[in-house]
């Protein structure tokens, strides 16, 4: 065990305390925040695009259906992918604020 | 005035064009001068001392992405094929998210210079970042060469007083001096004033296309639903181009809806991957910089390809295919140049050709430095010297060295394939980016039982399968002999990245299990906290 002022020495090979940060339960949080976002987005916006050549390819008729004077579904669906991919940035980028904050709160706890 | 516009470019306008190049020749090499007094020591020359702002590299990012293919590409595609050439495109913005959710923020807080920084933080340095080495300069030069021998063609439809020789060797010196005078702050600017200049033709291209329809969306798509298309038998029938599947449709072809899959695969995870792409993380000061550059080359990359379809059917509506020809015969690649002039006359035409060549020579110059700066930060400063340098200033001389040599080969080779079709080199890019890069990359950062057999493994199996399977493939084996093989395709599809992808990521985890790697375990805690809090990651430098 570590004695408690020891979070303000730097270990002997004036490393960063690497070991301390990730048993810190705040860090740990930091880490399963991140992956509890990214993981199911990546999913979603994998299988989102995948949709497309699969609907388009093996549904063509569907596809075809005009539903917006000229414009089929086709062309819909294939204009939705770039909003999904803005709207998942954007979404992210506001999500993300928040991890820098925690991470820059983990670091000043573990700077002297 | 459709008549005039199937004749070839007269020389008045190309001396136009030829102009305006010039001065954007220009405009580069006073960037260059004033980038190479700045250019000294690694961290200015690699990675333009990381102060390079977030719109700023999310310019440069979209400047290094968008390339001729796309530009003039997509639009022909669309233009003779109709809607499936949108779908083509889509695939290259969703991308992003890759790159935004998994790549970009790790790999600027654990690296350096170049993606193998990453893999060996905790794996063992040589022979990770000797594999990492050769699949970086594999993808750059297959990319390079398909953009080089691009901007031979494009030259004899844009300018025809310039012949193809001069049009490869110009490129390829002026991607030289880019790169080994200004380094990555002058490639940087290159790619942000390019990225400026197409952004601003493509927007005027569209303005004037709906111009033509009276602003009115509605008559735009009445157009694209009653194309002209000439049939087989000479008779011209209405056909509509928002209809998809004349290019991936299983009618035209049986394994093409598989195909689509197998690009679109390709795309996801292999922009993630791609050496020139990825080193651009390196020039900001910090992770959320980043992040946020990821998010600017989203939006200009997103605009830009919504855009391009606008082009493709602006040029099946107002020109129809019929008359997007060039000495007779149907040229998918000048449907935007003529398009440009039919709406804007020659000027027009003439600014859009000089984008279209700086949009070339900008990616060029960007491959370059990738290829250059992993020879000479991974393999010879890395695995030849152990990591150490011998003299101040080595790497920086490696990588100078490395430029000549690569623009020399990548000329040289540019004029021995003149005549044969390499816009498949682009998608075997894309297929090795993603199935040997992509899978050491991720498991590298997320995976702690990960190790460096499991990254060889990775890497060779996905580079070698990428490469075996694209000889194998239509795009080489031709029975009529249309490709560079005269014999019956034994891989049926032209994209690779269905079978190669997961097979790089299968080597991975295989190569993994089979050995242990305890110091590679330990080290994982230290990168999963550099990579989560930027905590030691590389700063900003001073001038």
């Amino acid at each position: 065990m570590t004695p408690p002022d020891s979070r303000n020495t730097p270990p002997p090979d004036n490393q960063p305390p690497w070991e301390r940060i990730a048993a810190d339960p705040e860090f740990k949080n930091l880490v399963a925040s991140k992956a509890k976002f990214i993981v199911p987005a990546t999913i979603f916006f994998v299988l989102y695009y995948l949709a497309l050549p699969v609907l388009v390819g093996w549904f063509p008729e569907l596809m075809k259906k005009k539903v917006l004077g000229d414009v089929n579904l086709a062309y819909l669906f294939a204009l939705s992918q770039f909003f999904m991919a803005w709207i998942l940035a954007f979404v992210y980028v506001g999500v993300a604020a928040g991890w820098d904050r925690k991470a820059a709160a983990i670091l000043s706890k573990f700077r002297s | 005035m459709i008549t005039l516009l199937a004749q070839a470019a007269p020389a008045a306008q190309s001396h136009t064009a030829l102009f305006m190049f010039l001065a954007f020749v220009a405009a580069t090499l006073v960037i260059t001068y004033f980038s190479a007094r700045r250019s000294s020591g690694s961290s200015a020359y690699f990675a333009a001392g990381r102060r390079i702002t977030g719109w700023q590299n999310g310019l440069a990012v979209a400047g290094d992405y968008m390339s001729a293919a796309s530009f003039l590409g997509i639009a022909g595609m669309i233009a003779f094929k109709g809607y499936d050439g949108f779908m083509y495109s889509v695939g290259f913005l969703v991308a992003y998210l890759t790159v935004l959710f998994v790549v970009a923020e790790p790999l600027r807080n654990a690296g350096k210079y170049t993606m193998a920084d990453v893999l060996a933080y905790r794996l063992s340095p040589r022979p990770v970042r000797a594999m990492a080495s050769l699949s970086t300069l594999t993808v750059s030069t297959f990319y390079m060469i398909a953009q080089m021998v691009g901007a031979g063609a494009l030259v004899k439809l844009l300018l025809p007083g310039v012949s193809y020789e001069i049009a490869v060797v110009g490129v390829g010196v002026l991607m030289i001096i880019y790169v080994v005078f200004g380094g990555m702050l002058a490639t940087t600017w290159v790619q942000i004033i390019k990225a400026v200049l197409l952004m601003s033709g493509t927007i005027l291209l569209c303005f004037l296309i709906l111009r033509h329809f009276d602003f009115s969306f509605g008559k735009f798509f009445d157009a694209i639903g009653h194309v002209p298309v000439k049939g087989a038998d000479g008779i011209i029938v209405e056909k509509d181009f928002l209809q998809p599947g004349l290019v991936y449709g299983a009618a035209v072809n049986p394994w093409g809806p598989i195909d689509l899959v197998s690009l679109g695969l390709a795309l996801l995870f292999g922009t993630a991957g791609l050496p020139h792409v990825l080193v651009r993380f390196y020039t900001v000061p910090d992770a959320p910089t980043a992040r946020s550059s990821v998010v600017w080359a989203m939006l200009i990359i997103g605009a830009f390809y919504i855009m391009t379809t606008l082009l493709g059917f602006g040029a099946a509506t107002i020109l129809t295919p019929g008359n997007i020809v060039v000495d007779g015969k149907p040229t998918d690649n000048m449907a935007a140049p003529l398009l440009a002039e039919a709406l804007g006359g020659e000027v027009f035409f003439a600014f859009i050709s000089a984008v279209a060549f700086a949009t070339i020579l900008a990616v060029v110059a960007g491959l370059t430095l990738s290829a250059c700066t992993s020879f000479a930060h991974d393999f010879y400063t890395n695995v030849i010297h152990h990591g150490k340098e011998h003299r101040p200033g080595e790497e920086v001389r490696v990588a100078r060295i490395t430029a000549f040599v690569v623009g020399a080969v990548a000329i040289l080779l540019a004029i021995k394939l003149q005549t044969i079709n390499v816009a498949f080199l682009v998608g075997l890019a894309f297929a090795v980016a993603a199935s040997a890069n992509l899978p050491a990359i991720v498991f590298s950062i997320f995976w702690k039982r990960f190790n460096t057999s499991g990254a060889v493994w990775g890497l060779g199996v996905g580079l070698v399968s990428s490469i075996v399977l694209i000889v194998l493939s239509p795009s080489v084996m031709d029975a009529s002999g249309k490709a560079l093989i005269a014999h019956a395709p034994i891989f049926p599809l032209k994209n690779p990245g269905i079978i190669s992808i997961p097979l790089g990521f299968l080597a991975a985890f295989l190569g993994t299990i089979c050995t242990r790697e305890p110091s590679a375990e330990e080290k994982f805690t230290e990168l999963t906290v550099r990579a989560n809090t930027g905590l030691g990651a590389e700063k900003a430098t001073d001038h």
